[in-house]
């Protein structure tokens, strides 16, 4: 592929921080966190966000960890603002009360994304590893919306709470969100590794579906209601990041740039840092960014596939999990020769007892 | 059905919250960007965007719009509308 026929990135994931108060069982992040010694500090992130835009990055989501663990968050949103970037907050809320939210909208803050674990107090704060967080993520919600900022209710789904999908979308319209986010869990990372005591049965993924297609139309004239498809149970795989290396980036805390959250996943893959390399030359000519760009790398099923250039062969990172090889179609492909596999994978996680979860840099509880 | 469309529109439209208009150099568009969204605007579209700031009634943008682009009035009050109304059904317009 030549230079000239790549596109630029529109997204670009900020993770400003692996700390976060709370230990989610499907945390994104990965095993093995960076820890604050390495994070890049204010003047760097600045850096990278007018690099961002001036190569055409529109929206930057800052993220983490809990990106309010920085003391430096409202001099990081006036930085990716000035830039001329349409600001996203991916928070937890936790570290943020209302004063410091004033502050973050006074800085150019565009929108706020909550995280809620459920809508069952004691369950959310089971599932986030930490006490009293649902009711002051509640609180929070509502001062993003009397401060007139945009809001999402973000919701993972998984075995134990995925019977509420509509009480998520409930609780998202009474908050007065504009969006809610269900997110079925992506297994990566920490899901990955919890994946037996989080993955739903087929039966409960079904209902889950059906009960959230039947509600949409009660909330049309006042949510939109995103949906991240739960992927063991599909027959296609998801377009992974709108295809690898084709719409954003993502940039760790201590400036790795990467293709997706997962990708340091994959061995052999070569990362660029901000720290070296302006993210321009990055996105254009690193290693990793090129390793699957476009459709060369493909193996059969995918490279005479007529979806090729729709779904890219999915996740790169699920197809080396569970293949065993990076460059293989995504088993979440009926037409992967590991997709039964996958099926009974799902099966098998979801039949077995309810266990405790693995939490991010805690000992295994029940 | 531009009735339908009418009775829906906001009275003095404005950009919900979390949605804003960008001119994007890199690309040499206006955009509209929102959550987790990026539409590329064509044309007259960003000529309308600009003017749902929440001061002017759909019928001034209307009269304005037949002003700059010196058509019937008519025939840009029906594509005002319509944009409009797919604005609103995104959840990106707001009143």
């Amino acid at each position: 592929m030549s230079a000239a026929a790549i596109a630029p990135p529109l997204g670009m994931l900020a993770e400003l921080t692996h700390r976060c108060p709370l230990a989610c069982p499907y945390c994104s992040n990965p095993l093995t966190l960076e820890d604050r010694g390495q994070e890049l500090d204010t003047a760097a992130w600045a850096r990278v966000f007018l690099e961002a835009a001036g190569m055409g990055v529109l929206q930057v989501h800052l993220s983490g960890g809990e990106p309010a663990s920085r003391r430096d968050l409202t001099q990081l949103v006036i930085a990716a603002h000035d830039a001329g970037l349409y600001t996203n907050l991916i928070t937890s809320s936790i570290g943020l009360d209302a004063a410091r939210l004033a502050r973050l909208k006074q800085a150019g803050l565009d929108h706020v994304q909550l995280s809620l674990q459920d809508v069952d107090a004691a369950s959310a704060d089971h599932i986030a590893g930490y006490p009293g967080g649902h009711a002051r993520k509640l609180a929070f919600a509502r001062a993003v919306v009397e401060q007139g900022l945009a809001l999402t209710i973000n919701a993972v789904v998984h075995r134990a709470n995925i019977e509420r999908v509509a009480a998520f979308v409930e609780i998202a319209a009474s908050l007065g969100a504009g969006r809610v986010e269900i997110a079925h869990a992506q297994y990566y990372g920490w899901a990955l590794r919890n994946r037996q005591a989080l993955m739903p049965t087929r039966a409960q993924v079904d209902l889950a579906m059906r009960e959230l297609e039947e509600i949409r139309p009660r909330y049309a004239d006042r949510l939109v209601i995103d949906l991240v498809v739960p992927d063991y149970y599909a027959r296609r795989p998801k377009a992974c990041m709108g295809g690898w290396a084709r719409r954003s980036l993502n940039v760790t805390p201590s400036g790795r740039v990467l293709p997706c959250h997962a990708a340091e996943t994959i061995p052999d893959l070569e990362f660029w840092s901000v720290r070296e390399h302006e993210l321009p030359a990055i996105w254009r000519d690193s290693p990793a960014f090129q390793a699957f760009r476009g459709t060369a790398w493909m193996t059969e099923p995918c490279r005479s596939c007529s979806l090729r250039e729709v779904d890219f062969g999915g996740c790169r990172c699920q197809a080396l999990a569970l293949a065993g090889d990076a460059r293989a179609a995504d088993p979440a492909c009926e037409l992967s020769p590991h997709h039964g596999r996958m099926l009974a994978l799902a099966a098998q996680d979801s039949a077995g007892e309810r266990i405790g979860y693995v939490y991010r840099g805690r000992p295994a509880r029940g | 059905m531009p009735d339908n469309d009418a009775a829906n529109l906001p009275e003095h439209p404005r950009l919900a919250p979390g949605v804003r208009l960008h001119f994007d150099r890199t690309r040499d568009a206006w955009v509209l960007l929102g959550p987790e969204r990026v539409i590329e605007t064509e044309g007259p579209a960003s000529e309308i965007l600009r003017r749902c700031d929440g001061s002017r009634t759909v019928d001034q943008i209307v009269d304005e719009l037949a002003g700059v682009y010196n058509a019937e009035r008519a025939q840009i009050a029906g594509d005002v509308r319509e944009m409009l109304a797919e604005l609103v059904a995104k959840r990106m317009l707001a009143g």
